[in-house]
């Protein structure tokens, strides 16, 4: 062998040890800062698993493992109750947003009518301007039609997004103009246009918005703890928030409760991980 | 003729309002009229309970700036940007470790935004217990010998804030990540690969190159960032809604929410809403200003 390509060869396979050497250190520190992240949901996992008085035990597996928490949660939270109220809170919170939000954005995405201008306008404007006292504004509104402690009181003031309608206008503006034409000349009103070429064509977004909304109904505490008053009222997170402050030696439910408040949202969001972050990537790109 | 197409005009505007009119008076009634209703209900002594309602004049403005509580409310409102920077500089460091093309790197990032959609509540009731004085952390750091004493993380006021910046900064990390992967996932690789060429390393490439260019996310991710910061309300509500120990933790908008709906202070809730509004459109206009200033000397 000549010296030359010797000298090649090795610093070939030095480039290549140290390609590796850098590889392996990344996922080093992706795997320290991996566990950053998940070692306090692991944690808590563990811990519902954990009878009584071991919660603060340090170790991660429990030799006696046990489903008590998730069976005494259920008496303790009056889950079936609260589920329904979460459920009920977030399905029909999501279908509202979907269809008022869909009915507006098409005629600002597809129709000319006067004062187009100004209600796009106000629409974008409400995403700037700060509310200074929205919340407290928005409890006097809802006291004033007498929807305190009720699930509608909860529902309404949030029915619509602003964001919903602008995102599913522009999801709107990118069905093609001669779809809308052709339908109109073999003479379909402008809701049957909607409805069967419009609403087709914007699914995308629209189930976008489904996994958007869901995830932050499901999730929203503050808007229920001030309008509901009956705690059997509740949605999941809020009466989490609730029980936490009043029975926190209870901890092996509050975890196991909590638990189960984070999995539908966990699940929800792996499922349509792609579709979600798109959006998110997609609103910075816009 | 003429008639004709007035009637169709009449007609398509009243097919589009038709189709908005839900909407429309939703947002008018619980968007809008909050925005505008804010301030004139700022001026009021109204208390939620008591149906007469006097015009006060600036007696709640002059009330707020006069109270040590609502500056030192202010004061750990305006504190809490210092989240800004470090989930800023945090992130784009994040957002590069898993821009390769290698395996796994989705499902880190998969992992990495999980707090986000994870609940204030949950996240507050995960950490709070890690946090304890009995808690997981002071066992740690006990047993593995760095302290002697457990230290109060949520108990002690010269700590608590920063341990509610740090709980911030761990749920929204993924959040900004995601954004500056689209940014570094937008430049082309043709430049980096020619400094590569070049003899640049990889760490000056990232430094040289690759930051200058995501200028305009920097811009756009610090503006949300201190918009969020200064309005920093869940996460404080959730791990210690009293503002405690000793309003060590009270920021402006737990201040304003307390007064309104434990006080029964509505008009005087609303002044310092205005107030605190006021505030986060001069340090977002600043950044702004600033940024844009920055992000145009850079791109052009």
């Amino acid at each position: 062998m000549n010296k030359e390509f010797e000298a090649a060869y090795n610093l070939r396979a030095k480039k290549q040890m140290k390609k590796a050497v850098s590889t392996i250190l990344l996922y080093v520190a992706l795997i320290l800062i991996a566990l950053l992240f998940a070692g306090p949901f692991l944690w808590l996992l563990s811990t519902t698993f954990r009878a009584g008085e071991n919660i603060y035990d340090m170790t991660l597996f429990t030799t006696h493992p046990t489903l008590s928490n998730y069976i005494g949660v259920i008496d303790f939270m009056n889950l079936p109750r609260i589920l329904y109220n979460t459920t009920f809170i977030t399905v029909v919170g999501t279908l509202l947003d979907i269809i008022l939000a869909a009915l507006c954005a098409y005629p600002l995405a597809c129709m000319n009518f006067k004062g187009k201008g100004i209600v796009f306008g106000v629409l974008t404007s409400t995403m700037i301007l700060p509310a200074a006292a929205g919340l407290v504004v928005n409890y006097l509104q809802v006291q004033r039609i007498h929807l305190i402690d009720s699930y509608w009181g909860v529902i309404i003031p949030g029915a619509v997004s602003v964001f919903s309608i602008i995102l599913l206008r522009q999801a709107y503006l990118g069905i093609p103009k001669e779809l809308i034409e052709a339908s109109k000349i073999d003479g379909a009103s402008e809701v049957r246009t909607w409805y069967k070429i419009m609403l087709p064509g914007v699914m995308p977004a629209i189930s976008t918005l489904v996994i958007f909304d869901f995830i932050s109904k499901w999730n929203a505490f503050l808007w229920p703890i001030v309008i509901l008053q009956d705690p059997q009222k509740y949605p999941l997170a809020t009466a989490l928030k609730y029980l936490n402050g009043q029975f926190n030696y209870k901890f092996g439910y509050i975890a196991a409760g909590t638990v189960i408040s984070i999995i539908p949202v966990i699940i929800v969001f792996l499922l349509f991980q792609k579709n979600y972050i798109n959006a998110v990537s997609g609103a910075i790109k816009g | 003729m003429m008639n004709g197409v007035l009637k169709r005009k009449i007609r398509e505007n009243f097919v589009a309002y038709a189709f908005m009119a839900p909407a429309l008076v939703i947002i008018a009634l619980f968007v809008v009229y909050p925005i505008i209703y804010s301030i004139p209900l700022a001026f009021t002594d109204y208390s939620g309970v008591n149906p007469v309602v006097n015009y006060v004049g600036w007696d709640n403005f002059s009330k707020a700036v006069h109270s040590d509580d609502f500056w030192i409310a202010i004061k750990h409102s305006v504190m809490f940007v210092l989240v800004v920077p470090i989930i800023q500089v945090l992130s784009i460091m994040l957002a590069s470790l898993v821009n390769r093309k290698l395996p796994g790197m989705s499902f880190f990032r998969v992992l990495f935004y999980i707090p986000v959609v994870t609940s204030m509540i949950a996240v507050s009731i995960i950490w709070n217990w890690i946090f304890e004085e009995s808690g997981i952390l002071n066992s740690i750091l006990i047993n593995v010998g760095l302290m002697k004493d457990p230290v109060l993380w949520l108990g002690d006021a010269n700590l608590a804030l920063f341990t509610l910046m740090f709980i911030t900064i761990w749920q929204g990390l993924g959040y900004y990540m995601m954004l500056y992967l689209a940014g570094l996932q937008s430049l082309s690789p043709e430049m980096e690969e020619a400094a590569i060429i070049d003899g640049a390393s990889r760490f000056k490439t990232f430094i040289k190159i690759k930051i200058p260019l995501l200028k305009p996310y920097v811009w756009f991710c610090s503006l949300m960032s201190v918009i969020s910061a200064v309005s920093v309300f869940d996460v404080v509500f959730a791990m210690k809604d009293d503002g405690g120990p000793d309003n060590a933790t009270m920021v402006a908008n737990l201040y304003s929410y307390r007064k309104a709906f434990i006080d029964f202070d509505f008009g005087y809730s609303a002044a310092v809403g205005v107030l605190v509004s006021i505030v986060i459109l001069a340090l977002s206009t600043f950044v702004f200003i600033y940024g844009r200033r920055g992000g145009m000397n850079n791109n052009e």
